[in-house]
């Protein structure tokens, strides 16, 4: 099977859905003539055209408010975030008008777009560009969240985003950009709300999403050889829906559980799933729920540090083999 | 309520007849100039009959209405006006006085009344209120509560009409409140960046909220536009005939050339922000009089057509009776409606959720 990058593999995606339905547009900051300020977009200006392909001004509440507009006449845009720290400044539009207008209208509008950009720490970039809002936007009912972690998932995950009929906010990683996995020529389709076992185990889950999950599968395979304790990884791939199916089976076959999140601890995804796994499966529980986040603060700039404040290969292990004292 | 028009319709200002002959008015039947007259009569009534169901109880003691209302009287000639030049391709966004813009676009009064009694019957279910009302099969997208924030939908809905081909337009109205919004100046960039099919409506009614224009906005509103490019006109929003003729120009130059206008048109409310503010704070009550008194847009337009021989004082006083009867059945309808239920508080969040049988995504949706 053909290993490509994550970046590609989401380039793939949007290129295959740009080809199948000619209402996709794609737009954002330097999308086009840039060829994207990651390069995920590189390329597909010179294939599409301007009209598919669009560079926006740097105006975010109106680019995707325009999208949201456009959504509603059976346009279906992709709109790229450079940062997905910059939706603070389109945040009425995100927040209010695409996960409220289905409900707000009585269920007559429909909001098919998509939102995607990377959102992760690690780039030494200070607080502002740091941000991993998929918490933020999970607490919105109407909405639609998916944090992918490898190529794979990437391409068949934001497949199915673009075709889906529910405004879907999909959150990438600039340290996975160029991360290679593999990904078959033919065409397939992850569907939303479907939690992969990335590996199976028995002693403990590790439960996490978008690059924790690398870092998880690292400390798997160190636990197993020089601990021999077999850890079960499981992907969430999507934060809402979400499949606590997948999670409570785990839970039920390991009986303890660490979710390891790039994210700042207080009413983030991990205080959600800790609620929804004592409260369906109190009793599997050999141990309290353990939880690995960034560290509360605004995300450091110092480089050495703030592979310190993220989640990290050491920090996982130390907290793996604390859940197992 | 009195049947009889109110005393202040019964002023007739000069008429001015210059618009009239407009290309847009002048060929208007006698049946079609009744109708804009008679809607805005609808309107008028529609928010009375509101108005008094705010302030009033149900039989239970509680309620009729909650929440906020905002009233669009004093200000029908610009809805309907506007409203009244749509065409197949022609779409609406406004904010949240948008009553006015539903009955205007033909929305069923009982539907809206049901809508601010919180009623299954309402035209959102009794999900949106009275800020949310929306009718997409009439093109209009809304009803929005936070100010400013519905025109980069308006500029989306201009794309669409353009992507898709069509010749037409978005109509995206604001207040005067608005301009001062970032998500608006955003919006004209990108209607102008783009070329875009949108015609920006400024119903300037003095007052964002409790703050007048000299206290919240510097310079001229529409002028505004002059910095991105767009063409900007201000116009009298009493006379539903200028009111068309000025729309006429501009929605003909954004679906003939796609180019976004801006629109100032001068109007005045006759309640307060909402029905909540006591409005005896930052304007008095011969300043509002002598708007009702001097500028009315019904008594404006009831003396035009009367000169034009098209309009009665008994087919007038017909067209009010009718009115005010259509809106005692809609609040009747309304009351008499049922509540949605709890269940129905799930409903209408996601496409896939409504549509069980089509959905893709696993997992869950909802967390209770």
């Amino acid at each position: 099977m053909p290993q490509i990058t994550y970046r590609e593999a989401v380039r793939h995606a949007l290129a295959e859905e740009l080809t199948r339905d000619p209402n996709v547009v794609v737009m954002g900051e330097e999308v086009g003539q840039f060829q994207g300020a990651y390069k995920v977009t590189q390329g597909l200006l010179e294939k599409f055209g301007p009209l598919r392909v669009a560079d926006t001004p740097i105006s975010e509440a109106g680019f995707i408010g325009m999208g949201i507009g456009a959504s509603m006449l059976g346009v279906r845009p992709v709109m790229e975030l450079m940062f997905w720290s910059f939706y603070s400044v389109a945040f009425d539009q995100i927040l209010n008008n695409a996960a409220n207008v289905r409900y707000m209208s009585g269920g007559q509008i429909n909001c098919p777009i998509v939102i995607r950009g990377p959102a992760n720490g690690g780039t030494n970039v200070g607080a502002t560009h740091s941000h991993t809002p998929e918490n933020v936007l999970a607490a919105h009912p109407g909405v639609k969240v998916v944090v992918p972690s490898t190529a794979y998932d990437a391409k068949g995950l934001l497949k199915s985003a673009i075709r889906d009929n529910d405004p879907v906010f999909f959150l990438e990683n600039t340290m996975l950009y160029g991360e290679k996995g593999e990904v078959p020529d033919e065409e397939y389709l992850i569907p939303l709300g479907k939690a992969d076992v990335k590996r199976e185990g028995k002693d403990l889950t590790i439960v996490t999403y978008g690059r924790p999950v690398i870092q998880s599968l690292a400390v798997a395979e160190l636990l197993s050889k020089e601990h021999d304790i077999s850890a079960e990884i499981i992907d969430l791939r999507t934060i809402r829906p979400l499949d606590i199916d997948t999670v409570l089976a785990s839970v039920r076959k390991t009986h303890r559980v660490l979710i390891v999140e790039e994210q700042k601890p207080f009413c983030g995804v991990g205080a959600q799933l800790t609620y929804m796994i004592q409260a369906e499966a109190f009793d599997e529980l050999d141990a309290p729920i353990s939880r690995l986040c960034t560290i509360d603060a605004p995300a450091i700039y110092s480089p050495p540090v703030e592979v310190e404040q993220l989640p990290n290969p050491q920090r996982i292990l130390k907290a793996a083999l604390a859940l197992l004292d | 309520m009195s049947k009889k028009p109110s005393a202040t319709i019964d002023k007739k200002p000069a008429a001015p007849v210059s618009y009239g002959q407009a290309p847009v008015n002048a060929s208007l039947t006698a049946e079609q100039k009744i109708e804009l007259y008679r809607q805005m009569v609808r309107i008028r009534r529609f928010e009375e009959r509101s108005h008094r169901a705010y302030t009033g109880k149900n039989a239970a003691g509680g309620a009729n209405i909650g929440g906020f209302l905002h009233l669009y009287n004093g200000q029908e000639a610009i809805a309907v006006g506007c409203c009244s030049l749509m065409g197949k391709h022609d779409h609406v966004i406004t904010a949240y006085r948008d009553h006015g813009h539903a009955i205007a676009v033909g929305m069923d009064t009982k539907a809206l009344m049901a809508e601010l009694y919180g009623k299954i019957t309402g035209c959102s279910k009794g999900k949106g209120g009275s800020m949310h009302f929306f009718s997409p099969e009439r093109n209009y997208w809304g009803g929005h509560g936070i100010v400013g924030g519905q025109i980069p939908l308006g500029v989306g809905l201009a794309y669409g009409v353009k992507y898709k081909g069509h010749k037409g337009s978005a109509m995206a109205f604001m207040g005067d409140g608005a301009v001062n919004q970032g998500a608006v100046h955003e919006a004209y960039n990108l209607a102008a960046l783009w070329n875009l099919p949108c015609v920006f409506v400024i119903e300037n009614n003095g007052y964002s909220m409790g703050t007048s224009q000299a206290r919240s906005s510097a310079g001229e509103l529409a002028k505004r536009a002059e910095g991105y490019g767009i063409a900007w006109a201000v116009c009298d929003g009493h006379d539903v005939y200028e009111v068309r003729a000025t729309m006429d120009k501009y929605l003909t130059i954004a679906r003939e050339e796609c180019k976004p206008a801006v629109v100032e048109i001068d109007t005045y409310r006759y309640r307060g922000h909402s029905v909540a503010d006591p409005d005896n704070t930052y304007r008095t009550k011969a300043e509002i009089e002598e708007y009702r008194r001097t500028k009315d847009p019904i008594q404006v337009f009831q003396a035009i057509l009367l000169a034009e021989g098209v309009l009665t004082e008994a087919s007038a006083e017909k067209i009010d009776e009718a009115a005010v009867a259509e809106a005692e059945a809609a609040a009747e309808f309304a009351d008499a409606s049922p509540y949605p239920t709890a269940e129905d508080i799930q409903k209408d969040v996601y496409w896939e959720s409504d549509n069980p049988d089509q959905r893709t995504s696993q997992g869950r949706l909802f967390f209770n």
